[in-house]
């Protein structure tokens, strides 16, 4: 699958705070959750997010609370990937199993700005720097995790399982 | 091949005679955990399974403890779903007015053991690890397939192992040794592993001092916070237990993925500054800025001996005029027996607003939210930017004693200066 979007950029340790804060954790759906996206850190991120936008940040984004409100709101505001030096592993997990794709790779961190185009290959990791370009590759998911991918996210992933037992 | 804590536990609850850190496993789980923040999502989820019943209805909890008592009509809304689910499933529930901050709640009343795998839909999931057992946050949709299968996918963590030396000293505590932790390593210092917790100076805080350097674990990016049960460990689980537990010990000669070694009797109150809980300095290094709020509660310091701790610094002493003091015994048997105690007397006399159980202002829920540029001193776990409320509000995280403390003197203060 790929992907094309220009770039969101932000620093280390984003919490989940900052990605949806807890005034708004009553709230159940994620297209209005996504209304509130970044608010905190950037008030204009709801109004300037294309479709396919991507969020390029430092390391151990998404550290903090385990809410799954965060990977659901940025991913209804439009956002179709993450690129970052690390994530906290709660929102990584959270991430994947929401069908959020979410990439590793420091170069890419390194060699973006807000604004630019970016093109992501999800299958081999491949990130393009329209905008500068240069050509980066984030660390490989591991089988497992594509399996889980591939199956549609946790819950399907979990049926089959379920199936499988039964049956 | 030795093992970690971490790595004992987790064999165990994949079949298996020993795991490596690194490893993907299927692990079977002995409780799940959700709270009305995280469940609501949790069970859409569930129904989406297609599954009837959770795996073991005993070993299931909800727990109402964020927004309760309900806060406006969504929060009522989601704490109904909660309560229908939990009674149509017949998991275990607490109603409000004998429920409380989940994870304190769960411990005292026996339900995550010694020896357990537990996960939890909240991120300080990671609490009960003081028990020696293996505990970990996750999303509302892991929770969702746990609470369905009863088993989990997980990557054996690698472990840090951080060894306490010493005594503290007379204000010093928990809360204490885990900022100048997180201090030290930061934020993601422990991303991804298991914080392995040893040292002398564990034999001198209580139970409860123990459950807050578990507690924050997951604020140094940690997993897990497991500590080794001794006799304190025994004696706190021998009465409460609702079934059979499992002592593990890690192997002498475990391979860590690194060792840190602390003397903490030399250790200060410390004080984490805005707006990161790694922002950790002694509090004689704290700058004395003038304060609006304190808030003393919540899963990390609203036990019963961090009660009685701020209790001691506040009592016959008032408020500061320009100050609220918003305290929140972190379950109903805390609170029961801080009024039995008198504690709850002393902080009313004291002028401070005393509550009914919620984790309220801890995440910005409600009861004590911060306008601009109000600054709180808070015994909770977290700082970042707009936690507590307004984002250009800020929260020094602190012990109990240095939160009365600085509640009496208006400013950030140390317990000695107010006492003397």
């Amino acid at each position: 699958m790929s992907l094309r979007g220009h770039v969101h950029r932000y620093g280390a340790n984003v919490d989940t705070d900052a990605i949806i804060p807890a005034r708004y954790l009553n709230i159940n759906d994620a297209q209005e959750l996504a209304e509130h996206c970044m608010e905190d850190i950037d008030a204009e991120f709801v109004a300037r997010v294309q479709p396919g936008d991507i969020i390029v940040a430092d390391t151990n984004f998404g550290c903090g609370s385990s809410r799954e409100h965060a990977p659901l709101c940025i991913k209804a505001a439009g956002v179709s990937c993450i690129i970052a030096k690390s994530f906290a592993r709660i929102f990584y997990r959270n991430s994947i199993n929401i069908g959020l794709p979410i990439l590793e790779c420091d170069e890419a961190v390194e060699g973006t700005e807000s604004g630019d185009e970016l093109e992501v290959e999800l299958e081999s990791g491949t990130i393009r720097n329209l905008t500068r370009g240069r050509m980066f590759q984030a660390k490989p998911y591991p089988d497992f995790m594509l399996e889980l991918m591939g199956a549609g996210g946790l819950v399907e992933y979990t049926k089959r399982r379920l199936a499988g037992r039964s049956g | 091949m030795p093992m970690t804590m971490a790595e004992k536990i987790l064999a165990a609850h994949c079949g298996r005679d020993e795991v490596r850190a690194g490893e993907l496993i299927s692990c079977r789980l002995d409780f799940v955990m959700s709270n009305d923040v995280t469940a609501p999502l949790a069970i859409q989820e569930f129904r989406r399974l297609g599954v009837e019943r959770v795996f073991d209805a005993q070993r299931v909890a909800f727990i109402p403890s964020h927004f309760i008592p309900n806060k406006d009509i969504q929060s009522a809304e989601n704490a109904k779903l909660m309560r229908e689910f939990a009674l149509e499933q017949g998991t275990v529930y607490y109603e409000q007015g004998r429920a409380g901050v989940d994870h304190v709640l769960l411990p005292d009343d026996g339900w995550v053991l010694p020896g357990d795998a537990v996960v939890g839909a909240d991120s300080h999931t990671c609490t009960y690890g003081a028990l020696g057992c293996f505990a970990t946050g996750m999303g509302s949709t892991d929770v969702a397939c746990a609470m369905a299968t009863g088993d989990i996918w997980m990557r054996v963590p690698a472990s840090i192992k951080f060894v306490y030396k010493g005594r503290p000293g007379r204000w010093v505590g928990g809360k204490d040794i885990i900022l100048h932790t997180i201090g030290d390593i930061g934020v993601d210092g422990a991303l991804y592993c298991a914080m392995e917790f040893h040292g002398e100076a564990l034999g001198e805080i209580g139970m409860e001092g123990r459950f807050t350097i578990s507690n924050m674990a997951i604020e140094a990016g940690g997993k897990a916070g497991l500590m080794v049960p001794d006799d304190v460990t025994l004696d706190y689980v021998r009465p409460r237990a609702k079934r059979e537990w499992t002592v593990y010990q890690p192997d002498p000669d475990a391979l860590y993925q690194e060792v840190r070694e602390y003397d903490v009797s030399a250790l200060e109150p410390m004080v984490a500054l805005p707006s990161s809980p790694a922002n950790a300095v002694p509090l004689s290094k704290a700058p004395p800025v003038e304060i609006d709020q304190v808030f003393i509660g919540s899963c990390t310091n609203g036990r019963l001996a961090d009660l009685r701790l701020a209790a001691e610094v506040i009592d016959g002493r008032k408020v500061h005029p320009r100050v609220r003091c918003i305290v929140i015994p972190a379950s109903h048997d805390v609170y029961l027996q801080a009024l039995r105690e008198g504690l709850l007397e002393t902080f009313a006399e004291a002028g401070c607003a005393v509550s009914t159980t919620t984790c309220g202002p801890c995440l910005g829920g409600y009861m004590g939210i911060l306008a601009e540029g109000e600054r709180c001193v808070s015994t909770s776990n977290r700082n970042f930017p707009g936690r507590m409320g307004h984002a250009r509000s800020e929260v020094y995280l602190a012990n109990p004693a240095v939160a009365a403390a600085s509640a009496v003197a208006g400013r950030l203060a140390g317990p000695e200066e107010v006492t003397r």
